[in-house]
């Protein structure tokens, strides 16, 4: 690689996320030394909430979000069954998964075939030993993969369409479980529904039945995999990632919390709830998260904003906020989510393992993505078998009118939640804390980057490079959606 | 000219998004038999860029656009999802295109200047929608109009090269199937002005009511309704829905395989009209003036709606009255032996 001069760069529109986002480089020796990740876009949801009847959180907070619009459902549905203290009958707990599990799984899969692999694709990759390989099935909007998947994906959505009515946007979801029974027949329908999906997964993306992604338990077995596992675009995946060194490629500060993902009738969730930092476990005390608004471009620079007296008001005059971004903060400090976060907090073995010997990279985050997917696809059959059509789905109880309450869930890309207060039947305040706010997070009071800008120091940037490569990788192993960030 | 003209070249359509939440593009995803990629494949539909589905990134993005702006690349139809932003004060810049430090209201009227069509897909793009929610601090818009008031970004008599005003094919989101039988109608040159209802939205699905095909038919008839959420009742009555005014086909166009709203346990909330953001009463609750709901069914007379359903409550049916308020079938129609032979 040739020393580049110091320079600077913003790069944008940046496509193949959801929604808007501008990375402004600074390069110094061939490596970015400086990276400040903006959010160009602002809308106002939380300011739309507050006022309206707490229920109707039910049609807005969705409408946060087309590609997450369930997990945000869910946390509006939590954190009005927190004020109104309700209980979930257990099918309206399992129908609730299945939906949130339809949205998370089918976002997995149009994350690694519509918007990370076609860049493998590219014209700047030819002559690679992967190449021909990479743009048969994942040249952007052509590749074959990518048309399989696209229908795969759509037909994964019945799911949806049978518990839900619709989705994007919709409206079953309710604090007390679901607004739609299934009967027996509709379970048998679903398990064909998941069946045929596990059955895509297992033809085209592993090559091999689910199990034996489950059994992959070490960096090893993944290497096995790598030089003589089955023929499919897993495989393809960890061949370009060793050739490129995607294991050694953006890495951010080694601290991850997950809200917890699934939850059981045992209050426990799938997917533990906690935070995993410089190796250890803790637990996640949902009173230590702040925002900071100092390079925001908000109000209320000078001090840290606990969710509950939080505050969303735009400064469009302000020249120091880069972003309309907000910097949320674990007992003061950066955090990254997302499935890497979900199957470290969880313990999964191999993931642990990987990010014991290189860190969060674009390499572990991807692997942690394919195989919560594999594993995520095994629970939707379970929870499935589980429905019993006669018991109920929906409990009732009135809405007080002075109260508060956080909903917190997983969307597919980390941990997602709600901070509402009730007070005289109204929503008094709403504050939404989204994942790509924390991975996505400009600056804090102190200076410290976000998680993504940190992850971005030292990614190589070729010679004229307008637009690099290893930025590209980089952004969108995280799987950014702008719109929740900025909500 | 009636009918189709073949074209010489495919469709090219370019797609921008600003103040929505990208769920239109979400849903077009979903389009089946078949998929979104065979289908423009087969239709002759050609995206030049989109911001969810292309390669280019950036620098490679921005050149294509000053392509279009100088005419050198053709542009038959720019779609546009999501509201356009006005504020703060006026700026634009609650949204500036990433890369480019310009408000995105700047690019879409520029771009629209050279468009052979402009799409709002969703009701963002098309009424300023839920993004014009509340006290609207983003002072959001739709391309033409501004809730039922024409106007919006593009301003009330804005034409593209093709003649047509905006083409509003409105939802929240929108029918995957409501974009592609657009696109394709216009790749064939048969859309024209008289296939766009009040609101500039296609009738092939705004000529219906949501009402149509709903399952709660027979409950409604008879006034049996759903009292809480997960009955099976007619949602009309007590939970808010709307689908005897909105217009829409989304009963008998389903979605995601085998949904619609009220199918899934929910009132429509008419979500293809201008000004669904704020139905000035909280969504699934139905606002009532001495006992009766406010917002009768379109093209029904009060006197008449009120005469029928007392006499329809009287006659109530009790297996239809028990199922209205269970969450499943308690009591099945009467089996009655058939005659033989
Ligand atoms: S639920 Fe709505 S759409 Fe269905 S019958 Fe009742 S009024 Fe009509
Ligand atoms: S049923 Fe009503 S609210 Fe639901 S998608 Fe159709 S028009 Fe919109």
């Amino acid at each position: 690689m040739s020393e580049e001069p110091k320079r600077r760069l913003i790069v944008g529109p940046f496509n193949r996320v959801e929604g808007d986002l501008e990375v402004k480089l600074e390069i110094d020796g061939g490596r970015v030394s400086a990276a400040y990740v903006n959010s160009p876009l602002f809308r106002g949801f939380e300011r739309i909430l507050e006022g309206r009847d707490p229920m109707d959180a039910l049609v807005v907070a969705p409408r946060i979000c087309g590609i997450c619009s369930v997990s945000q459902s869910h946390a509006a549905a939590l954190a009005l069954a927190g004020v109104m203290g309700v209980e979930i009958p257990r099918n309206g707990m399992l129908a609730t998964n299945l939906m949130m599990a339809t949205e998370n799984a089918a976002d997995h899969l149009t994350h690694f075939h519509l918007f990370f692999m076609p860049d493998f694709a590219r014209p700047a990759y030819e002559g690679r030993s992967w190449f021909e390989r990479a743009e048969a099935r994942f040249k952007a909007a052509q590749g074959s993969a990518v048309r399989g998947a696209t229908a795969a994906r759509a037909e994964l959505f019945h799911v949806l369409g049978i518990l839900g009515g619709k989705w994007p946007h919709t409206l079953t979801l309710q604090p007390g479980g679901v607004t739609r029974a299934a009967d027996a027949r509709d379970r048998v329908r679903l398990l064909a529904t998941v069946g045929a999906f596990r059955r895509f997964l297992e033809d085209s993306l592993f090559g091999a039945p689910l199990d034996r992604i489950l059994e992959l338990a070490a960096p090893e077995d993944l290497e096995r995999w790598r030089l003589s596992g089955p023929a499919g675009d897993f495989r393809l995946f960890l061949e370009v990632a060793e050739d490129l060194r995607l294991a050694h490629l953006g890495r951010a500060y080694g601290r991850f919390l997950s809200h917890g993902a699934y939850p059981e009738t045992d209050g426990g969730h799938l997917y533990r709830r906690g935070t995993f930092a410089d190796g250890r476990d803790a637990a996640f005390d949902a009173d230590q998260v702040t925002e900071h608004h100092r390079f925001s471009r908000m109000a209320g620079r000078e001090r840290p904003h606990p969710p509950f007296a939080g505050s969303t008001v735009p400064d469009g005059a302000d020249e120091e906020g880069y972003s309309w971004c907000k910097a949320p903060r674990l007992a003061g400090l950066p955090y990254e989510t997302g499935a890497i976060a979900r199957q470290l907090v969880d313990g999964h073995p191999l993931i642990r393992a990987l990010v014991a010997q290189d860190g969060g990279s674009v390499y572990s985050r991807v692997v942690a993505r394919l195989l919560e997917l594999a594993r995520t696809v095994r629970a939707m059959e379970g929870w499935l078998r589980a429905i019993e059509p006669n018991g109920p789905w929906c409990a009732t109880v009135e809405m007080p009118d002075n109260a508060q309450a956080v909903g917190l869930t997983e969307a597919a890309r980390g941990a997602l939640g709600h901070w509402l207060r009730v007070e005289r039947g109204r929503i008094a305040g709403y504050q939404i804390i989204a994942p790509t706010t924390w991975n996505f997070s400009p600056r804090d009071l102190d200076g410290v980057p976000g998680p993504l800008e940190q992850a971005l120091v030292g990614a190589p940037v070729q010679e004229g490079e307008r637009t690099p490569l290893s930025v590209q990788h980089i952004v969108r192993s995280f799987d950014p959606c702008m719109v929740c960030t900025v909500h | 000219m009636n009918g189709q003209t073949l074209r010489e070249r495919p469709l090219s359509v370019l797609w921008l998004q600003s103040g929505g939440c990208g769920g239109c593009t979400m849903s077009l995803l979903c389009a089946e038999a078949p998929d979104l990629m065979t289908l423009f494949g087969t239709a002759g539909i050609h995206l030049l860029w989109h911001p969810s589905l292309s390669e280019e990134t950036g620098a490679e993005a921005l050149d294509l656009f000053e392509r279009i702006l100088s005419g050198a690349e053709p542009l038959d139809v720019l779609c546009v999802e999501g509201s356009l932003l006005r504020g703060p004060n006026g700026t634009g810049r609650f949204h500036v295109l990433a890369g480019t430090g310009r408000p995105t209201i700047d690019w879409v009227r520029d771009l629209a200047a050279v468009a052979g069509t402009v799409l709002a897909v969703g009701t963002c793009a098309a009424y300023g929608g839920i993004t014009a929610a509340g006290e609207n601090i983003a002072d959001a818009c739709g391309l033409q109009y501004e809730g039922t008031l024409r106007g919006g970004a593009l301003g009330g008599e804005f034409r593209a090269r093709d003649g047509l005003p905006v083409v509003n094919v409105a939802g929240c989101p929108t029918h995957p199937n409501w974009v592609t039988e657009t696109l394709m109608l216009l790749a064939e040159n048969a859309l024209k002005a008289e296939d766009l209802d009040l609101y500039q939205r296609p009738r092939f699905y705004a000529d219906h009511l949501v009402h149509h095909g709903c399952p709660r038919n027979e409950y409604y008839e008879y006034k049996a309704s759903a009292e809480k959420p997960s009955d099976l009742g007619c949602l009309m009555e007590h939970l808010g829905c709307l689908g005897t005014q909105a217009h829409a086909d989304c009963n008998t166009r389903l979605w995601n395989g085998e949904g619609s709203c009220t199918r899934g346990g929910s009132a429509c909330i008419n979500c293809t009209a201008p000004g669904f953001e704020e139905p000035g009463h909280p969504f699934q609750q139905t606002p009532k003036f001495a006992g009766i709901p406010i917002g009768l069914p379109t093209d029904m007379p009060k006197a008449w709606f009120v005469a029928l359903a007392s006499l329809a409550k009287a006659a109530t049916p009790d297996r239809v009255r028990r199922n209205a308020a269970a969450d499943r079938i308690v009591v099945p129609p009467t089996v009655r032996p058939t005659r033989k032979g």
